[in-house]
């Protein structure tokens, strides 16, 4: 079973590579863009049935290695 | 004094270390990172560089590698551990040490002379050292130190920032901070002061006529401290 996880900075965290991406599509002429966070997408295939049972386990991944909780959130999807 | 310098995939200030330790008169050893157990020491090294390549998030991958469990082991059992850059990335990965070490504010590769500012000496480390700012090299992207309110509350409380950013005249302040770190914090100390990260390479400053010589006086120190 695959499972999808997005892992972000959390609110309030600098993100130097999201600000410089928003200033250049503001460059670009995207001038409405306010804001970009940029994060991590992670595609996890798991061996196990049981949809609960495989969040639950990538659930644990990502508190042990996929994220740091000191910077970042995670969603699992 | 024993020491030992762990290498990772991608460690690159290893070698540089060995040849400091060796200069002062430690006895080093250097340990692969997939061997089980780290021969008898006094004072464990993770290098700089890039191990694992930066994959995940700096330091992350090192920090569950085989042998990871036995450093922490003896940290926490006392022995010193010192991280230098890359290695105090892998310290903050291992959660031994508090925070995270981002991304340099301005999104560049900083290599360059920085002057640093011993802000505790109640450890075996800086103890009666005789400066109190020294010149060392910086080498790094990711050097941006931060952490939470809490937990610089509780560093600030229990004296575990180490050494901060100045300028030759000890000034602390935004123009002297390289990467955007809060509190121009260059390196910390776990609450016992056995584990020093620091993101400053005192092993490239150990020859008056390469660089300077405040990288030795760092590394005689800890021998001084030891005896």
């Amino acid at each position: 079973m695959k499972i999808k996880v997005i892992v972000t900075l959390k609110n309030g965290v600098l993100d130097p590579q999201g600000k410089a991406i928003q200033q250049t599509l503001n460059g670009m002429n995207f001038g409405n863009v306010e804001d970009v966070r940029q994060g991590k997408y992670f595609e996890i295939e798991v061996k196990e049935k049981d949809e609960k049972k495989a969040k639950s386990l990538v659930d644990d991944m990502c508190k042990k290695l996929l994220a740091n909780l000191v910077i970042e959130d995670y969603k699992i999807v | 004094m024993r020491s030992s310098v762990i290498i990772f995939p991608g460690s690159n200030c290893d070698r540089d270390m060995d040849v400091a330790l060796k200069k002062f008169g430690f006895k080093n050893q250097m340990v692969w990172h997939n061997d089980q157990s780290i021969p008898k020491s006094d004072l464990i090294v993770l290098p700089g560089g890039f191990s694992y390549g930066d994959y995940l998030r700096c330091g992350s991958i090192a920090s569950k590698s085989k042998i990871i469990k036995s450093v922490i082991d003896f940290a926490n059992s006392g022995g010193l551990v010192l991280g230098i850059c890359n290695g105090f990335q892998i310290l903050t990965e291992t959660g031994l040490l508090n925070g995270i070490l981002q991304q340099n504010k301005f999104l560049n590769f900083i290599c360059s002379n920085v002057f640093i500012k011993v802000k505790d000496k109640q450890n075996k480390y800086f103890r009666d050292l005789k400066k109190d700012i020294l010149e060392l090299h910086i080498a790094h992207n990711e050097g941006n130190y931060f952490c939470s309110d809490d937990e610089l509350k509780l560093l600030e409380d229990n004296n575990q920032i180490a050494v901060t950013y100045c300028g030759e005249d000890g000034a602390e302040n935004e123009a002297t901070n390289p990467n955007g770190a809060i509190k121009n914090i260059a390196g910390i100390f776990n609450k016992n002061k056995n584990v020093l990260g620091m993101m400053p390479h005192p092993e490239r400053m150990i020859d008056k006529y390469l660089s300077g010589e405040d990288g030795s006086l760092f590394f005689k120190n800890i021998l001084d401290n030891f005896k």
